[in-house]
């Protein structure tokens, strides 16, 4: 299961009521701001933790999510853009979280650069739902994710410092 | 040197080149596609000549296996997910005269897809509904085909692919008669399961484990049976030892073996349901470690989370009262039998006591050979923080968490 930091950090972001997904109109804005909370006290919580490591915005029906999220590795910062569709049957499973600038680049992904989560990722968000919410996806989902591939892809020189390879261009 | 206008107009002439060939090729591979395919036929004969593509079929009739096998070509089918089970499964209903098959995939034909069965390497790049269409059209002219190259779970497709599912039937305007999931994924097969749930759409699932060492097949006729979230994923034991399964750095393992025997009994199911002969599982799992095949029912759950499935267990109660009362058909259920252990071994998990404590729920009273891939503890009051009431808008909200 996740490491003692990760449970720590999820244990702070508050828990979510409303059992609402994308088709239910009458709950889905409630369930949205919810999500919205959960997500800015998590920012908040990271930034007063000098770990601030990522941004989400959602379109105006809070349907399709799309931010950037970003590691350090040997004091250098490495950033992505993420995105993601909240599917029909959220918040009973989670969505599939993409970073598809490096699909291609690591076999722990689907096609269009969907995350390959561990075995312990589903049941934990089973047995958490519907109280789990985006911030939680991200800290036990994506969160985790990065810490064990990029600085392998760096390590193989799959992903390159942008500034690095600026240098290495105009040398 | 050439000036750049010289070279425009050089490129211009290679542009019409191309075009000239790629129209003569197109020509050549129509008059070529005009003699090899057959003309559809109207009525399916039972003769048995080496033309007849039916007469195999048909002979089913005259062994005394089926009643009917004409029938087959007044269903529709619709096929989730085209991939190494998916694609078989729509090959062999497609051989065996279908009415119409409707497929729905959002992914594309890859060379990584080539350890499975049906695509074929010159197809890498085209959507797999397509490029099923195109093998499928020129194996059986007499099928149907509607195909949809989406991802079901979003939003506005999911309301599509419900309105195809209730709709797109043999006769326009009448549901499909049955659905088959194919998918590799759990958000899509939850996605299946509450369209089949609000429909009322009696559908079959499919899956094979990501080791590629087991598979299952499932009936799911909804207020009946269990529905998909009516317990935890149920899974066929392999009988490995989880350490031994190295993980690193794959997600999936597949055998084009392990695929092809699970299409095959999922196709068998169907036609037996459609066609009706012989038993039809309601589940049928398959270890290939041990070549087992485990089987059982399990009946729909009254606390299921999904509402649709309650609604239909609801209905499906009324009507079974209704109905008079002639064959009571008990399922037998096969007894759990545990193995002897004389010396009280135990397997010591990784996982803390207190966190197995928390963690684990009930387990389904489930025949040897298949388990639930995990369990959901009883309802707990939540522990930990919950949001809290707010005044801000939705709008203050957005803005606040783009600001930061």
């Amino acid at each position: 299961m996740a490491d003692e930091a990760t449970r720590q950090a999820v244990s702070q972001i508050p828990l979510l009521k409303t059992h609402a997904g994308p088709r239910d109109r009458a709950l889905w804005p409630q369930r949205l701001k919810e999500e919205y909370q959960a997500l800015i006290r998590f920012v908040e919580q990271n930034k007063g933790a000098d770990n601030d490591w990522f941004r989400l915005e959602s379109n105006a029906d809070g349907t399709r999510w799309t931010g950037t999220c970003w590691f350090i590795h040997e004091l250098l910062r490495y950033e992505f853009r993420l995105e993601f569709d909240i599917p029909v049957t959220y918040p009973v499973t989670a969505p599939e979280v993409a970073v598809p600038e490096l699909d291609g680049k690591t076999a722990k992904m689907y096609r269009g650069g969907k995350i390959c989560l561990t075995d312990h990722f589903a049941p934990l968000w089973a047995r958490n739902a519907p109280r789990f919410g985006l911030a939680h996806l991200m800290a036990l989902g994506l969160g985790p994710w990065l810490a064990v591939e990029v600085p392998d892809l760096i390590s193989k020189g799959l992903v390159v410092h942008k500034e690095q390879q600026r240098d290495a261009a105009a040398e | 040197m050439a000036t750049v206008e010289e070279l425009k107009l050089r490129v211009r002439e290679l542009e019409n080149e191309l075009i000239k060939c790629k129209q003569k090729q197109c020509a050549v591979e129509d008059a070529q596609n005009q003699e090899l395919h057959r003309p559809k036929i109207d009525k399916m004969s039972a003769e048995v000549v080496d033309s007849n593509p039916y007469s195999r079929l048909m002979a089913l009739k005259r062994m005394g296996i089926v009643d009917d096998y004409e029938k087959i070509r007044t269903f529709t089918v619709a096929v989730v997910g085209v991939g190494g089970v998916g694609s078989v499964t729509a090959e062999m209903l497609t051989r065996c005269g279908i009415g119409k098959l409707l497929l729905f995939d959002y992914d594309k034909v890859e060379l990584a897809n080539m350890n499975r069965l049906f695509f074929q390497p010159h197809q890498a790049g085209l959507s797999k509904v397509e490029a099923a269409e195109h093998t499928l059209r020129n194996i059986n002219p007499d099928v149907s085909f509607e195909t949809h190259n989406y991802n079901i779970t979003t939003m506005e497709n999911f309301a599509h692919f419900m309105e195809r599912i209730s709709h797109g039937g043999l006769e326009e305007g009448k549901p499909v008669d049955l659905l088959l999931s194919c998918v590799d994924n759990f958000e899509a097969r939850m996605a299946i399961n509450t369209a089949c749930n609000e429909l009322g759409q009696i559908w079959m699932e499919s899956g094979v484990s990501e080791n590629a060492v087991s598979g299952h097949i499932q009936l799911i006729i909804p207020g009946e049976t269990a529905c998909f979230a009516c317990a935890p994923p149920l899974v066929v034991a392999a009988n490995i030892d989880e350490k031994t399964l190295k993980r690193e750095g794959v997600c999936a393992a597949s055998l084009p073996t392990t695929m092809g025997v699970v299409a095959g009994i999922l196709v068998q199911n169907v036609l037996k349901y459609l066609l009706k002969f012989g038993t039809v599982s309601y589940y049928l799992g398959y270890n290939a470690m041990q070549d087992f095949f485990p089987t059982m029912a399990m009946k729909a759950n009254p606390t299921c989370n999904d509402r649709h499935c309650r609604r239909q267990q609801e209905e499906y109660k009324k009507k079974e009262a209704e109905r008079p009362k002639v064959e009571v058909v008990q399922e037998e259920e096969e007894a759990v039998v545990h193995e002897d252990n004389d010396w009280g071994i135990e397997l010591v998990s990784e996982v803390t006591d207190a966190e197995l404590q928390a963690a684990s729920g009930t387990v389904p009273d489930l025949p040897e050979g298949i388990t639930v891939a995990y369990t959901i503890p009883a309802e707990t009051a939540p522990c930990g923080d919950t949001v809290e009431e707010t005044e801000q808008s939705l709008e203050d909200l957005m803005a606040q968490m783009r600001k930061l």
